[in-house]
């Protein structure tokens, strides 16, 4: 096994292996099994039972006698307030509500309840105005028309291809989520990966370990092993996520279904999120051993790298912006810039979609970042990671790395 | 073919010149002693010599070729500056320092724990590096240095924070190395460890060769030609003695350049005194270091 694949391994499986990283990467799917337990325990104890439910009214306006079911709900009538108070107390209804007699000209319906609330139930609200306005409509138009004025609109729209075919990608909000969700998780890992970067070589550093490595490898296989190391660890990360995020969802839309249900994953997102995950990956941890190498703590080194990160997590401060204009030609340069690219083109694919000549332009300027990083920062380990205690000045560090 | 050929290497930084055009050899089967005090240039011409830095000007050749990465696997290296994984195990840390020198993880294993008895540390063998002491830590860090049974061995101010016995450990160790063929490199400012275990020295000062050759000529070169005596009765004047120094409970005889010692003892036993010490007075390396190095500063 030759050396680079020896530090390769060596920082894989220390990666790995820290608790930092276990957390992060178990958190996705265990806080959405969380939440989908939680919404069963919390659905099943306060669900309501299955029988009838009974809203006494009194008809002080006159005209309202029918639909008095409305499904589960049954409106029962009582001549006066005092009458429908009285089963209120005996708990033989739960509510009552009251049309006064000039309820045509003024809407207003006096509910009585015993029950503190802090909004009116949503099904209580329904059953109710479907009652007045079945009783109103009564005899005027037929009951077809009735249900329509109750329910006007399903609108069901598609998205159709310059050639009029129907689209793969039908956007749309819920196009959003996991696209959302996928930058939020590789902005998080992007920063655990710095700090892993930085507290390996720092510990090496500052453990005086580093002469012995470089007494048995170069400078280039001791960076290449360690940042394609914690690469495949990002590698893992996102795999368990990948797999996780179409089983979760999936499990999610099928036990909860509404809102969860109508989630789609973007067409590609998987194939381009992984590659954009181990790209960022790949040119954070880069970045993170050149500030490790000139940095004098691990402390002053992550102050340094927090500096880049900022570009990591910046796309999130623009969110509102990125969503109201997604094709500004200020986002295609930060999606070519390769510090924003992988959060940035990830927001991006769950909007408009990214065109594919900004993907191949931002993937090929992150590779070259990788490669010509790789050889920077061997040159400045080089060059510094035995110079304990001091940092050196920007001016120094251009001089020395001409001077090769 | 000496185990290392160093030829005129000049070192630099920011206009201070840290070594300046130092050359030397080192053998198989040697110890050899590279001294200097504290900011001489030792450990940069160390760093030269395993290729983590790279000379202004000038040549090294290891095992009779430049530095490669399988050369390096023939090296062991002990720096100044050294540590371990503090969270890996004592067994561990060595395999996997081990393999990056070209060891298998089974050799390695049955390597260390070869290592490890003989040198005591076997039950700390499962132990993360954190609960070692430091002495334990740097006999570690020694077998680390040796595991891969390399052909040059380089050693930082090996006895730095160490206990006697640990000490004594380590010097029968590097005295094993030499009789088994291997080229050792010992980097130190305390003389009295190079006297006792080096057969060559070079000893440098602000980067450049003060003295280079043999210990025992060395010292003899520096002799004083003087005699120590103890001894019990009345001395009187000695012919060929030139001059009587008295220190506390011996006195110094300073010979003339025709007299040799021989010839003092002979003529001192013929008074009739008792003698109970008589010794050719050499000055230790530490000595020669301040009058070579004052000579120097002049």
């Amino acid at each position: 096994m030759n050396k680079t694949s020896l530090i390769f391994k060596h920082e894989f499986w220390r990666t790995i292996k820290r608790v930092g990283f276990i957390i992060l990467t178990l958190s996705l799917p265990v806080l959405a099994l969380l939440g989908i337990g939680v919404f069963h325990i919390v659905s099943g104890i306060t669900k309501p039972p299955a029988e009838v439910t009974r809203i006494g009214y009194v008809d002080e306006a006159g005209g309202f006698e029918q639909f008095t079911t409305q499904g589960n709900i049954t409106l029962v009538r009582f001549d006066t307030p005092e009458a429908a108070t009285q089963a209120l107390i005996q708990k033989d209804i739960k509510e009552y509500f009251v049309i006064p007699p000039d309820f045509i000209s003024t809407g207003v319906i006096k509910r009585y309840t015993m029950q503190k609330e802090l909004v009116l139930p949503e099904a209580t609200k329904t059953a109710i105005t479907n009652f007045l306005s079945s009783n109103l409509l009564a005899e005027k138009v037929p009951p077809s028309v009735i249900g329509r004025i109750e329910a006007p609109l399903n609108l069901v729209t598609t998205t159709l291809t310059a050639s009029g075919a129907v689209a793969a990608e039908q956007g749309g909000l819920t196009n959003l989520i996991i696209p959302g969700i996928f930058s939020l998780l590789l902005a998080f890992s992007l920063i655990f990966s710095s700090t892993y970067v930085l507290q390996g070589l720092g510990e090496e550093r500052e453990s005086r370990l580093m002469e012995i490595l470089l007494s048995s490898v170069s400078t280039r296989q001791l960076i290449s092993g360690k940042v394609l190391g914690i690469g495949a660890a990002g590698l893992v990360q996102v795999v368990v996520w990948v797999i996780s995020i179409p089983l979760l969802l999936s499990l999610a839309s099928s036990s909860i279904g509404g809102f969860l249900s109508t989630i789609q994953i973007p067409p590609h997102f998987l194939v381009l999120g992984v590659a954009y995950f181990i790209l960022g990956y790949l040119i954070f941890a880069v970045l993170s051993a050149g500030v490790a190498a000139i940095s004098a703590t691990v402390q002053e080194g992550q102050g340094i790298a927090s500096i880049f990160t900022l570009f990591a997590v910046a796309p999130f401060w623009f969110y509102s912006l990125i969503f109201a204009f997604p094709d500004s030609p200020v986002w295609v340069v930060f999606s070519i810039f390769p510090f924003s690219a992988p959060v940035l083109v990830m927001l991006r694919l769950g909007m408009l979609g990214v065109p594919a000549w900004q993907l191949i332009a931002s993937m090929v300027v992150m590779v070259l970042s990788i490669v010509g990083g790789l050889l920077l920062v061997a040159k400045l380990l080089r060059t510094y990671l035995l110079m304990y205690g001091k940092r050196p000045g920007l001016r120094l560090i251009v001089r020395n790395l001409r001077s090769g | 073919m000496p185990a290392v050929e160093v030829s005129h290497i000049v070192k630099s930084y920011t206009d201070k010149v840290v070594v300046n055009d130092l050359s030397f050899s080192v053998n198989q089967g040697e110890i050899f002693g590279l001294i200097g005090p504290n900011g001489a240039g030792k450990t940069t011409t160390i760093r030269m010599m395993m290729d983590i830095i790279k000379p202004d000007s000038g040549e090294v050749t290891i095992l009779g070729e430049k530095l490669s990465e399988a050369s390096k696997n023939k090296l062991g290296y002990l720096p100044e500056e050294r540590g371990l994984y503090r969270k890996l195990t004592t067994i561990d840390s060595i395999i996997y320092l081990a393999a990056l020198k070209g060891v298998d993880r089974h050799s390695a294993e049955e390597k260390a724990d070869e290592l490890l008895t003989q040198t005591g540390m076997l039950p700390h063998k499962r132990k993360k590096i954190e609960e070692l002491s430091r002495g334990m830590k740097q006999i570690i860090q020694f077998i680390v240095t040796i595991i891969h049974n390399p052909e040059l061995v380089i050693l930082d101010e090996p006895f730095s924070g160490l206990d006697p016995v640990n000490t004594e450990l380590l010097k029968g160790m590097f005295a094993d190395l030499r009789n088994r063929g291997k080229a050792v490199v010992l980097s130190t400012h305390q003389m009295n460890e190079v006297e006792e275990l080096c057969d060559r020295i070079l000893m440098i000062d602000h980067g450049r060769s003060v003295l280079y050759g043999r210990l025992a000529e060395i010292k003899s070169r520096y002799r004083s030609n003087s005699v120590l005596l103890e001894f019990e009765g009345k001395l009187e004047e000695v012919p060929g003695v030139r001059e009587k120094r008295t220190h506390q409970g011996y006195v110094e005889l300073v010979l003339d350049g025709n007299t040799t010692p021989g010839q003092v003892l002979e003529r001192l036993v013929s008074t009739g005194i008792v003698i109970n010490r008589f010794e050719v007075a050499t000055p230790s390396l530490n000595e020669i270091f301040l009058k070579v190095a004052g000579r120097n500063h002049e």
